[in-house]
């Protein structure tokens, strides 16, 4: 009992410790990664002693002094939703992560521990629906400042997470009847298979177009450049013109939760998850007949560093992407969600569908 | 354990349900529902049902609410905006037909209540979902597609003629 | 602006181009820092310069702080014959004279004061100065302050002053006043 629950404790923990812990680095890959695209050297003042470390001290300094800023609240907000709506957006972005696997099974004690936090048969549903729930924390925070900047701007952000999001459920099914199952762990499990003997089953060579649908949905769930329009950091007023101190850093930590979900999901689904090709239990097979036997030990923990590996590409993809494409506007983004990637998604699982159908279930 | 965790849940759903009813200011109601709505989805997990409960959370909180709070945003500008109700009379109606429902739900609950039973099984996947709206209730499944689809040709009619 | 085409509606590939782009640039970079890292002689991966630290070669026409030239004694080489204070369109030249105690030479400033508050930097008063007296070579260009009496400098500051080097940079201390040294 007490090592089942030991166990429990550290397989959500070690999730918690992995998405915080990244969120925290994001703030300094962004700025970083964004400075070396530019031609520029990026956030490299701050300084403990003297020491800089390449600015990584920066996301220090910058919690510090949110923590330590005046928490302002406007004398006509609402007070309980003021200050419910930051919590409630970082809430729904973390607990998303919990279904996301991050290894194949442990043996740890004689049990067998699947590595991820809570093991669900229905997965992907369960991702979809708190990102679907964190659309509340935005409609709170928009409403309840009593400014109605931030009104219109929680009213485009809703818009533009459902459109997404529609699209996101949409673009994901063809995966899901590829394989049969929501459960995500089943789903990459699914994608350690070689097609013709030698081509790793990922989502991404199965479904391509799939994987570009799902990004571009993905980008627009978490309002990041080139779909943040309900915030528009330099001009547009967003839905949290009224926040600031922490809360307005919550908002932030939302953004780049939801990035590192996002990454999460899509390696998971379309890049074989914690997959490495011709990996399996026993070590290394070649398809030209070649093995390495490994201990399942090193095994999982390559399987592990692969997720992890294949997370980072993905974000720093994501951040690419954040920093090279010009917004959107409204209307361009709405007509996308709705005329360009939904009708695709939906022609994709009819696709698929017919493919499953004439190929016979496998 | 199973008991507690259905006492926990249940009171939560009863609790906001009686917040949507009793609060004053509209958008609380509604994200009270929405709390209402995930304790149900909660239920269903209790009871194996994983499927329904995520379709639970996305449909009606992910989906359905969200176009609510987002008509009373729009719709209500301020949180004191409470006059007195037009139509008052109608509420009388209220209190009769909610009697007869509860009758209702005494009736068909009553005499087999023996607390909350285990999990079901595997009938709550998402296989057996499909499996049984395909079958056994395939003409109440696409009666609701035909009505839906004439809903949202209504609302395509009206919305044109505005335009 | 013409209409885009059929390749660029579609928008992906016009996407592919610039990601393609930028993550040019980010590779380049990186490598490039890299080198620098491991001690690798070699072109900078940012083209940015690090302020305080660094600084751009400035021009030796650039027209900085101004200072007073000396004489070997020391003594400053202005006559106060008040031409720069006449010529000077933002009046922030103020200065008092005084007997010299040389009866060779006319005058010399009791007061020379400058106030970098009012000044803009024309030059005028350099142009002016029939003696060379004053000069706007010294490379400074660092004087904020947050009050306005700390932009008034006086006769000794501008005294203490030497001329920047070849390229530009500044060989006296940079001026702090004193509700800046905090």
């Amino acid at each position: 009992m007490l090592i089942d629950l030991g166990i429990a404790f550290g397989r959500v923990a070690f999730v918690m410790l992995f998405v915080l812990n990244v969120a925290a680095l994001l703030g300094w890959v962004e700025r970083k990664q964004s400075a070396i695209m530019q031609d520029r050297i990026g956030a490299n003042r701050a300084s403990i002693f003297g020491f800089r470390v390449l600015g990584l001290f920066h996301p220090l300094a910058d919690t510090l002094k949110m923590l330590t800023k005046e928490d302002f609240r406007p004398a006509r907000a609402d007070r309980l939703l003021f200050d419910l709506a930051p919590a409630v957006s970082v809430f729904f972005a973390l607990v998303a992560f919990a279904s996301i696997p991050f290894g194949d099974t442990l043996r740890v004690a004689g049990r067998v521990v699947p590595l991820q936090a809570v093991t669900l048969n229905v997965g992907v549903l369960y991702v979809l629906a708190m990102l679907s729930l964190g659309v509340y924390g935005v409609m709170m925070a928009g409403w309840s400042s009593a400014n109605n900047y931030a009104l219109l701007g929680g009213q485009r952000a809703a818009a533009l997470m459902i459109s997404a999001e529609i699209a996101i459920g949409a673009s994901i099914m063809g995966v899901v009847m590829i394989h049969g199952s929501l459960n995500l762990m089943d789903i990459v499990r699914g994608q350690g298979y070689l097609l013709w003997g030698w081509v790793p089953a990922w989502g991404i060579i199965t479904q391509p177009l799939a994987f570009i649908l799902f990004v571009t949905a993905g980008i627009a769930a978490t309002k990041r450049i080139p779909f943040d329009m309900p915030e528009g950091e330099s001009e547009i007023i967003g839905y949290f013109v009224e926040y600031s101190g922490m809360k307005f850093g919550m908002f932030l930590m939302t953004d780049m939760v939801e990035t590192i979900v996002l990454a999460g999901l899509s390696t998971s689904l379309f890049l074989g998850g914690w997959q490495i090709p011709y990996l399996f239990a026993e070590g290394f097979h070649f398809p030209w007949g070649a093995g390495i036997a490994l201990p399942p030990l090193l095994v999982t923990l390559l399987q592990v560093s692969a997720f992890v590996g294949k997370v980072a590409a993905v974000i720093f993809v994501l951040m690419l992407i954040r920093w090279t494409l010009p917004r959107f506007r409204y209307d361009q983004a709405m007509r996308l969600g709705w005329l360009g990637l939904f009708p695709l998604a939906i022609a994709n699982i009819v696709l698929t569908g017919l493919v499953l159908a004439a190929w016979g279930n496998r | 354990m199973a008991h507690v965790a259905f006492f926990a849940i249940a009171a939560i759903a009863v609790a906001s349900a009686l917040g949507l009813i009793l609060r004053p200011n509209a958008i609380h109601g509604a994200l009270f529902l929405v709390v209402n709505l995930g304790s149900v989805a909660a239920l269903y997990l209790t009871l194996g049902a994983e499927f329904l409960a995520a379709a639970q959370v996305i449909v009606y909180a992910g989906a359905i609410m969200v176009l609510f709070v987002f008509a009373i945003m729009v719709l209500i500008p301020g949180k004191e905006e409470t006059g007195p109700d037009p139509r008052r009379g109608a509420r009388l109606v209220a209190v009769p037909v909610g009697a007869l429902l509860l009758l209702l739900l005494v009736i068909a609950v009553g005499g087999r209540w023996s607390g909350p039973r285990g999990p079901a099984g595997p009938s709550g996947s998402a296989g057996a979902v499909g499996r049984l709206l395909f079958t056994n209730y395939l003409f109440p499944f696409e009666l609701t597609s035909v009505l839906l689809l004439a809903a949202m040709v209504g609302v395509l009619l009206l919305a044109r003629r505005r335009a | 602006m013409s209409p885009m085409n059929l390749r660029q509606r579609f928008y992906l590939v016009e996407v592919l181009t610039g990601l393609w782009l930028t993550a040019a640039h980010f590779f380049r970079n990186m490598g490039r820092h890299t080198a620098r890292a491991f001690g690798r002689k070699g072109t900078s991966g940012a083209v940015t310069i690090q302020y305080p630290e660094e600084r751009r070669p400035y021009s030796p026409r650039l027209r900085s702080l101004h200072r007073l030239v000396r004489r070997e004694d020391g003594s400053p080489r202005c006559v106060a014959c008040m031409m720069c204070e006449t010529v000077c369109p933002a009046h922030c030249i103020y200065i008092v004279a005084d007997e010299h105690p040389n009866p060779e030479i006319e005058k010399v400033p009791r007061r020379f004061d400058i106030d970098l508050g009012k000044c803009v930097f024309c030059g005028y008063c350099v142009e002016a100065c029939p003696e060379d007296a004053i000069r706007m070579d010294t490379g400074i260009l660092e004087f904020s302050s947050y009050s306005r009496g700390g932009m008034i400098y006086s006769k000794d500051m501008l005294l203490s002053f030497e001329p920047a080097d070849a390229s530009g940079r500044p060989r006296s201390p940079i001026p702090l006043p004193a509700d800046r040294r905090a």
